[in-house]
């Protein structure tokens, strides 16, 4: 036991790091400006904070809507025990989310102003609302967790009776603003590189944030089984990467007939700056998962999924940055690399959204540890005896 | 009525008392080092380029249907019945996504500053509403820069060019450029040799997204209709089966009983 003993003390010091100069870095930020803290110009009014912090987080806490759609709306009842982490994931993405935002905007304290101060013909207002409400939603997913926690029964109940409104809300919501994340770029056709620029942005950006929200579910299992010593739930995994080729060859398809139609697909076979960029993502994020997911020894096995899942993750984070940076560098004339001020702070929530759902899964019923409970069966006093928490992971 | 800017490049002389007027009517900072930089910046709305002996000037288009304005979550831009394309700071909150959207790149940050806000080229909104030109136009000694109604301006253009067709390129820059602006240009070279896109669309901006976003009131009731319909039908089959189970059960005891 002295092996995951060292490791798990390795991870704090690297977090401690990470906090200590993430702080530095907040200070930088609010006292001497977004100009001192970071490598954003006139050239590029959005860095790594737009593209990885909001695009890419918002991205990855797509795990929570897309299974509670497949277990509470699809009613696909094997997904069962693995929609809690998802919904603390997602919960935890959107409040980093945020937070990083209060870094991004340049006056920070008037973040509530689109509340009354409101455009609908700005996409960003559209996001804005449905990011604001979609917490709100979620918040109200996580609640039942808490509420067992503390024993609070009758308002349990209550919540369980409305929870169908919510949920259908938030799939609803999570549908809205994942895909106008990328109508937010249909408004510069001239700026954004035709490997990015399509009328179908909103679809595309739909379509991987199912992709990563499955990714996602299979990395985070993989993780917590890792940490938590919780046994894996191979079975559940393997479907979820049946259901994850299934969307990422209709994601794949649909980015094959939207680069023909719009004859830019001869420019993938043309060397470049922006066609490396795009191989890079093209095979992280679709061809390489797809090929490893066809291969049923791979998709069968707990570690070839778990890789897929990493590599599916990577790419469609390149996918984000490209939209957000390599896209319209271009265009701008000029190339960006991030200042080391916003990659740490950009480590930092990071870092805080490992530890948070660390804390969170260790003291909160997150993973109902025996499987032999009939989810539809369960009444308040059954759900407390499986409170069985994991709390020797540190040992 | 809706007022413009016409500036004829071949009328121009560099003079850049334009950059000075402007600089003193928005309480801008002006020197010879600022009027030897051929950029707009946070602190130069407007600046006079140069490419051999031809002259142009860059400035906000004040665009009919900007992009800066309908990307603009809390309104902050607006564009204004008389032209100008106005910004307002204790709106903005910030999020630059105006910056972002903008086809020409005109809005620029106070990046320096712990309480930025946008500056651009306000086409002197206070000004014109008084009645007066812009600044930039009333100084210029030639009449290269010229205020007036923009559709009188636009026919002026027109005549410039049927009349000396020899001396002007062919294109009204700004006559159909994203939808058509307020602010129209007048060159004898091409207007890329002073960064100006030629790959432009001629069609609104905002037509981009509003095209989706108009979309979702129409899509909201129909998909959550959808869900809550696959709801209702997956968990009805859950019913059945636990009824039949029921059922089942009972009549299985009653044979069992017989
Ligand atoms: S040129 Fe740019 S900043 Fe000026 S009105 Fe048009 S979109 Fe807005
Ligand atoms: S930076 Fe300010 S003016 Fe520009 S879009 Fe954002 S809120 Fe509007
Ligand atoms: S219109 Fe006014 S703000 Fe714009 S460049 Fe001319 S003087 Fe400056």
């Amino acid at each position: 036991m002295t092996i995951p003993r060292m490791r798990f003390t390795f991870w704090k010091a690297v977090f401690a790091v990470i906090m200590v100069a993430g702080v530095y870095c907040t200070f930088i930020r609010f006292f001497r400006g977004l100009g001192a803290s970071t490598n954003l110009s006139d050239q590029f009014p959005w860095g790594l904070w737009i593209g990885f912090d909001v695009m890419c987080g918002v991205m990855l806490a797509a795990g929570g809507f897309t299974l509670t759609a497949a277990v509470e709306i699809f009613n696909i009842k094997r997904f069962h025990s693995i929609v809690r982490p998802t919904i603390l994931t997602a919960f935890l993405g959107y409040l980093l989310v945020c937070a990083a935002l209060m870094y991004d905007l340049g006056l920070p304290w008037n973040i509530w102003h689109p509340l009354i101060m409101r455009n609908p013909h700005s996409v960003m207002f559209e996001v804005a609302y449905c990011v604001m409400l979609y917490t709100t939603v979620l918040a109200l997913e996580f609640s039942p967790i808490v509420l067992e926690h503390f024993h609070l029964h009758r308002a349990l109940k209550i919540v369980r009776s409305v929870m169908v409104v919510f949920v259908i809300l938030g799939v609803l919501l999570s549908t809205l603003h994942q895909s106008s994340l990328g109508t937010l770029y249909l408004i510069m056709p001239n700026k954004l590189h035709p490997f990015w620029y399509s009328p179908l942005l909103p679809v595309f950006f739909f379509l991987s944030a199912i992709s990563v929200g499955l990714a996602m579910t299979i990395f985070e299992s993989s993780m917590s089984s890792k940490y938590f010593g919780r046994e894996i739930e191979l079975p559940i995994l393997r479907d979820l990467g049946r259901v994850l080729v299934v969307v990422l060859a209709l994601y794949g398809i649909l980015k094959f007939e939207d680069l023909y139609h719009r004859h830019v697909l001869g420019l993938v076979f043309v060397s470049g700056y922006e066609q490396r960029f795009f191989l890079l993502e093209i095979f992280l994020s679709v061809l390489i998962p797809l090929g490893m997911l066809l291969v049923p020894k791979i998709r069968e096995n707990a570690q070839g999924l778990y890789l897929a899942a990493v590599l599916c993750l990577l790419g469609f984070v390149t996918n984000r940055l490209n939209v957000a940076i390599t896209g319209v560098e271009s265009a701008m004339g000029g190339r960006y690399t991030p200042k080391w001020t916003e990659v740490v702070i950009t480590a930092m929530f990071v870092a805080l959204g490992f530890a948070i759902f660390g804390f969170a899964a260790k003291y909160l019923p997150i993973f109902p540890e025996e499987k032999a409970h009939a989810p539809a069966m369960r009444k308040p006093e059954t759900v407390m005896s499986d409170f069985a928490v994991p709390v020797h992971a540190g040992d | 009525m809706s007022k413009g800017i016409l500036y004829d490049a071949t009328k121009c002389i560099g003079c850049k008392q334009c950059e000075q007027a402007c600089a003193t009517e928005n309480g801008l900072p002006y020197d010879d080092k600022i009027a030897a930089q051929e950029v707009t910046s946070a602190h130069k709305y407007t600046a006079v380029l140069t490419k051999d002996d031809k002259f142009m000037r860059k400035l906000c288009m004040n665009c009919g249907d900007p992009a800066c304005a309908s990307v603009c979550p809390v309104g902050a831009m607006k564009k204004t019945a008389l032209g100008p394309v106005t910004y307002d700071k204790s709106k903005c909150m910030g999020c630059r996504y105006c910056m972002a959207a903008c086809p020409f790149s005109v809005p620029k940050y106070e990046w320096e500053k712990a309480i930025p806000g946008v500056r651009k080229c306000i086409m002197c909104s206070t000004r014109v509403a008084e009645g007066k030109q812009t600044a930039c136009a009333e100084i210029c000694p030639t009449g290269a820069t010229k205020f007036g109604d923009r559709d009188a301006l636009l026919d002026e253009a027109k005549k410039r060019i049927h009349d000396n067709p020899d001396t002007y390129l062919h294109h009204i820059f700004g006559e159909n450029e994203v939808g058509g602006t307020s602010v129209m240009l007048l060159s004898s070279i091409g207007f890329n040799n002073f960064g100006f896109r030629n790959d432009l669309t001629d069609r609104a901006l905002p037509m981009y997204t509003y095209q989706v976003l108009s979309r979702i009131p129409d899509f909201i009731p129909l998909f959550g209709t959808m869900l809550g319909g696959i709801y209702w039908i997956t968990h009805r089959r859950q019913d059945v089966a636990e009824a039949e189970a029921q059922e089942r059960e009972e009549r299985e005891f009653k044979g069992g009983a017989r």
